[in-house]
């Protein structure tokens, strides 16, 4: 009896004990969901090999931003940079973790992936609603030889907002005047025409049911699904299909150096892929909880060391070692209230 | 009570001798349950007052900025910052309006099957998979919308609709589109389909209720199932029947996830066509609330929450208003 008695106050012990202990050793993040699968494996093995527990809801960019100005969480999470006045507004640092791309898919039978090749304008004529048959001429010129069916063009986008759609139509308002002037760009913008699905799932799920559809997912969702991808003529005048090595390439030929506000879309390198991003960690420069920041960091710090495979086998593309070297010179911007940096 | 008055008896003379009177612990036990269904009920009430306001507020901005031509304008242009919720309402209303003409006429067919024409051993199955259909979770509608049904509908009715259809003038528009079988049309159908297990079940229980009496009466003057049911089950169930298809429209309103699937989510308002992608509010709130910006997106995007909300209200008032009139022509006959 004594014996039981002692056991179940120990329990109690521990019970008490054990929330203490949890929320001393956990971050919490909110944000983007185009990398939260990756920040999810990084995460796990993070926790395996050291303890600490890093809790990201992946809840959309614009409800992370919502979260890290609130300081309700330790680090943000957005797939598009704030300016440069727009951080200082808010007392906040950015800087990139993974790259990803976008990558336009089509559905028409016997095209195959990388098979059709289109310039920046024409896709934006496609999406002003302004080309719509595929045997338009001036998509029969950019594909002589491939056999264009005599059909309406299906155009799919994104409904919910999303980093994917502002890559996407960052990247169209930069070679269209006439998207820049009509549409413009955003996470959400007033689509011209075309049916919207939700989420990347919904858009890859449209353009593998309608035939003759034409939509853009992120890398992964075309990799995976074995899509028929589009060959995108760059500003370089050459046609580069999605890959690792063309995404890095965008990445690699951005000023890191001088701001983190780097969109990569349309990089004049010779072989960067047209519709390319890097999605963002956004934190507060002075930090009231220095200790939480500073957890933050050692666990990106990790991740950029240790993460590189794991990006990799979710089809991201890590950062480039010398990007990152700028990444931890700038953490050193993080300090404690009394203005002492948290990193040492 | 008004009898035992009158005979000069309380309540406490005619209990039977068996049954003990109230303890002063039972009239506290009573107290304390009066005032925790008044609590119930008034927590209720200012939980609905409190969205209201918070509704309010947080649409202020829209509504100070837009003011009420919000309602009829068409133009969604979150880069702009020009907002109007035309589109969505129209699809909401388009699409509620599309699933009760199906809905309503099916779960009539169904309720009186199952209370007047049904063999006995088919009743119970048939009612229990009627109400198993209200259980499905409405993703799954949504996710077999798109999937399944929507290129069944482009395919098998829209085509063939269009390529008859498509010269003539008015109804030609009406189904023009690009073949993919989403917008307004498959939006309405695939509300239908979950409205009316609900509305059939509300239906059958009412039906049930008419005494038996009634109804072997009037067969025994002669009367045929139809005139049965249309003479005096349907008058002595009406403010049931009325209540379930309410039931069933409000569910229509407020239905997101499956409306979201395969109405399109396109905020142009270019033709009145039933292909047509289009928007409603829930599908619209749900796809964009979550990365919207601070500021006027986001406020209209709650204006148009409370825009749902009183076309709610105004649903709901209108039945009363129905049921109303209904009972007043009825004093008129007798």
């Amino acid at each position: 009896m004594r014996v039981s008695l002692l056991k179940s106050l120990a329990v109690v012990a521990t019970l008490v004990a054990v929330p203490g202990v949890v929320s001393a050793q956990e971050v919490t993040g909110a944000g983007a969901t185009f990398p939260a699968p990756v920040y999810a494996k990084w995460a796990d093995a993070y926790n395996k090999a050291t303890g600490i527990r890093i809790n990201y809801q992946s809840v959309g960019s614009g409800a992370g931003m919502r979260q890290i100005r609130g300081k309700t969480v330790d680090f943000g999470a957005s797939d598009a940079p704030l300016s440069d006045a727009d951080l200082a507004k808010d007392g906040l640092i950015q800087f990139p973790t993974v790259i990803g791309g976008v990558v336009p898919v089509v559905n028409i039978k016997g095209i195959t992936p990388g098979q059709m090749k289109l310039t920046g304008p024409v896709f934006a004529d496609i999406y002003l609603g302004k080309i719509t048959r595929w045997n338009d001429p001036a998509i029969g010129a950019l594909n002589p030889g491939v056999p264009l069916p005599d059909a309406a063009i299906a155009v799919v986008r994104r409904a919910d907002g999303s980093g994917t759609s502002f890559l996407f139509t960052n990247y169209l308002s930069k070679v269209s005047p006439e998207w820049k002037a009509k549409v413009g760009e955003g996470t959400a913008v007033n689509w011209p025409t075309g049916a919207g699905g939700k989420g990347n799932e919904g858009v890859s799920a449209f353009v593998q049911r309608l035939p003759n559809s034409i939509g853009y997912v992120e890398y992964a969702y075309a990799k995976q699904n074995k899509m028929s991808y589009v060959q995108m003529r760059n500003q370089a005048g050459n046609f580069v299909a999605p890959s690792d090595t063309t995404f890095k390439a965008a990445a690699a030929g951005a000023e890191w150096s001088k701001s983190f506000n780097q969109v990569l879309t349309d990089q004049p390198a010779k072989d960067a892929w047209p519709i390319t991003g890097a999605t963002f960690i956004m934190m507060h420069v002075k930090q009231d909880k220095p200790q939480q920041a500073a957890a933050a960091l050692k666990f990106f710090d990790w991740a950029y060391s240790n993460g590189d495979k794991m990006a990799d086998e979710l089809d991201y593309v890590p950062m480039p070692d010398a990007v990152e070297g700028i990444i931890r010179t700038q953490w050193r911007k993080i300090t404690d209230s009394a203005g002492k940096s948290v990193v040492n | 009570m008004s009898t035992l008055a009158t005979t000069g008896l309380s309540s406490a003379d005619i209990r039977p001798a068996d049954v003990p009177a109230l303890r002063p612990s039972g009239r506290l036990g009573d107290a304390v349950f009066a005032n925790l269904t008044r609590l119930a009920a008034i927590v209720t009430l200012s939980l609905l007052v409190a969205i209201i306001v918070s509704l309010f507020i947080g649409a202020w901005p829209s509504i100070r900025h837009f003011g009420l031509p919000f309602l009829w304008t068409a133009e969604w242009d979150p880069v702009q910052e020009k907002f109007g919720g035309l589109v969505m309402i129209y699809g909401t209303v388009a699409t509620s309006i599309i699933a009760l003409l199906i809905a309503v006429p099916v779960s009539f067919g169904i309720a009186v099957f199952l209370t007047e024409l049904s063999p006995k051993w088919l009743k119970r199955p048939l009612g229990t998979a009627i109400e198993l259909l209200a259980a499905i979770p409405s993703i799954v509608y949504g996710m077999w919308g798109l999937l399944v049904f929507a290129p069944i509908l482009a395919q098998y009715v829209q085509q063939p609709l269009q390529a008859v259809f498509g010269g003539v003038p008015i109804i030609g528009s009406l189904l023009s589109g690009a073949p993919v079988g989403i917008g307004i049309l498959s939006a309405g159908i695939i509300l239908a389909i979950m409205i009316i297990p609900f509305i059939a079940a509300v239906m059958r229980d009412v039906f049930e209720v008419t005494p038996a009496l009634l109804k072997e009466s009037a067969y025994g003057l002669g009367s045929t199932t139809w005139e049965v049911v249309s003479r005096v089950v349907l008058p002595y169930t009406k403010a049931g029947v009325v209540g379930g298809i309410m039931l069933g429209l409000g569910r229509a309103l407020g239905e997101t996830m499956a409306v979201t699937f395969v109405i399109g989510n396109f905020n142009q308002l270019d033709t009145l066509s039933l292909f047509q992608a289009a928007n409603s509010i829930t599908s619209a709130l749900a796809n964009e609330f979550a990365e919207a910006t601070p500021g006027l997106h986001e406020a209209s995007l709650i204006y148009l929450g409370l825009v749902l909300f009183f076309i709610t209200l105004v649903v709901l008032s209108l039945s009363k208003l129905l049921l109303l009139q209904m009972r007043r022509s009825e004093g008129k006959e007798t």
